[in-house]
């Protein structure tokens, strides 16, 4: 008697098991992003590759602090300041910065550079295609850094 | 001399078909999966990733050859041939759609209809349990000797049940003719009254149940659980030689469904598959096909949805359950045969 209601239980149980999958077939599209054809989703503060930023006159807003050299848990960024020309100021502050290096291969995305800046020059995007071929593909110069590539990223609606 | 040659010429197109089969049910069971899982599943080979399984059968052909020193060698290559070719060879009575008569000769869709076929398929099934013993045996290694073990008495625990429902099943082919019949193609045509449909379905279970343990699927895959045995018996196999235990498993999974649908689902027979004409056998393939992926789909399905059971769990539940269950079956179904007609 204690067998044949086990067996009506234990049917019970995997009759209801394989309709919640059935269920799941039937009605749930694929949660799936086709990620190089589609846009990948991130939040609004994800911390991707690199950026140096701007001011919209077009100075860079980075001072050659090396603030953020000293706040890198990794040593992955390199600063080399230089003095300003007065006449024809890269920079709005005295000194800017002649190089400026970041080695992905150190970087851990921490983002203390970000919070160590006191002018807001040095950013994490949203860039995430950070493959590459050889190891000096992983250092940003400076050049890269103020050139950011376009992310192929949407932020996330319902952040 | 022609009679061979038909047969010859019939067991090499089942073949090519049983191969595609195998190729395309690797595709519908990562596409199905992936589905049950939210996922898209394989879609960057071709169209709808349609040509996966060609891409896969190319890497595993060229993958180096690697027979490894502590193998005994005959025995380790023979294995994976001795595995498959059992689940190949139960096609060779299952009848694939109604004979078709051209010119006054008549093809039938059958490679051979013999007077045993049950028996045979029986037989040939239990065949295969030794080409996954010896594959663990002569890997010489502890993971697959304990899988090869646990192959070997769960298809012999669960042969048990499946025979004693086909007997059952046998004892009803005497209902409406004068004497009973092994022969597949004969079940498959035979009438059937309704409630004797009802009491066959009844049995299905039970038989789905062993099939599945019959085909190492899961939720009974245990001969091969990748968290505590890792691969089972196919860890020294790699390359084509994987990929022929990989083939006999889902072959016989083609096989179990094609037999279950012979036995429990009326075989080529729907609505337009009218023997004598010449559409027949098309439209019988056709329902033959449906039926098997129908069924194929149940076996997928179950794999998404039911966890791998223990081991004792497994060879209780057909000793203490499934065992007595069929023997009782066996036994109402003796008595209907012999008193309701």
């Amino acid at each position: 008697m204690s067998t044949l209601k086990e067996v009506v239980a234990g049917t019970r149980e995997i009759a209801r098991a394989m309709g919640v999958t059935l269920k799941t077939l039937l009605t749930e599209p694929p949660v799936t992003v086709e990620y190089p054809d589609e846009p990948m989703a991130v939040y609004p503060r994800f911390r991707g590759r690199h950026e140096l930023r701007r001011y919209e006159n077009g100075l860079e807003r980075c001072i050659g602090c090396c603030l953020c050299e000293a706040a890198c848990p990794t040593g992955a960024i390199y600063v080399e300041a230089a003095e300003n020309d007065p006449n024809n100021p890269v920079s709005p502050g005295e000194r800017y910065a002649k190089v400026y290096e970041v080695n992905l291969l150190r970087c851990i995305f921490c983002g203390d550079c970000e919070a160590a800046c006191p002018v807001e020059a040095i950013v994490l995007g949203h860039y995430i295609d950070l493959a590459g071929y050889e190891r000096r593909d992983f250092i940003l110069t400076k050049e890269d850094l103020l050139n950011p590539p376009v992310p192929n990223t949407v932020v996330r609606p319902d952040a | 001399m022609s009679l061979v040659l038909v047969a010859a010429i019939k067991s090499l197109v089942l073949i090519l078909l049983l191969l595609t089969g195998f190729a395309y049910l690797t595709y519908y069971e990562r596409k199905l999966l992936a589905r049950f899982h939210v996922r898209l599943g394989p879609n960057r080979a071709g169209p709808f990733g349609l040509l996966q399984p060609v891409a896969d059968a190319v890497k595993a052909i060229f993958k180096e050859e690697v027979v490894p020193n502590h193998v005994d060698r005959v025995v380790y290559l023979l294995a994976p041939a001795l595995s498959l070719i059992p689940a190949l060879v139960v096609f060779a009575v299952i009848p694939l759609a109604p004979d078709l008569t051209v010119f006054g000769y008549t093809i039938s869709f059958t490679i051979t209809d013999i007077n045993v076929a049950l028996l045979y398929i029986l037989a040939i099934t239990s065949v295969a349990t030794y080409g996954v013993m010896l594959a663990g045996w002569s890997s010489n290694n502890n993971y697959a000797l304990l899988g090869a073990l646990r192959t070997a008495s769960q298809m012999l625990s669960y042969e048990l049940p499946l025979s004693l429902i086909l007997v059952a099943v046998l004892l009803t082919t005497n209902i409406g003719r004068e004497t009973g019949t092994l022969s597949l193609v004969a079940i498959v045509q035979q009438e059937r009254p309704w409630w004797l449909w009802l009491w066959l379905w009844l049995a299905f279970p039970i038989v789905f149940i062993c099939m599945l343990a019959e085909s190492n699927r899961s939720p009974f895959d245990l001969p091969e659980t990748e968290n505590e045995l890792i691969a089972g018996f196919q860890i020294e196999y790699g390359g084509i030689k994987f990929a022929l235990f990989f083939m006999a498993e889902y072959i016989s999974m083609i096989a179990g469904s094609a037999l279950m649908a012979s036995l429990f689902f009326g075989g080529w027979r729907g609505p337009l598959a009218t023997p004598g004409t010449w559409y027949g056998p098309l439209v019988g393939f056709g329902w033959l096909f449906f039926k098997i992926v129908a069924l194929l789909f149940l076996y997928i399905w179950v794999r998404a949805s039911i966890p791998r059971i223990r081991y004792d769990q497994l060879l209780q539940f057909c000793w203490k359950f499934l065992t007595p269950l069929a023997i009782l079956y066996l036994i109402a179904t003796a008595i209907i045969v012999v008193f309701v007609p």
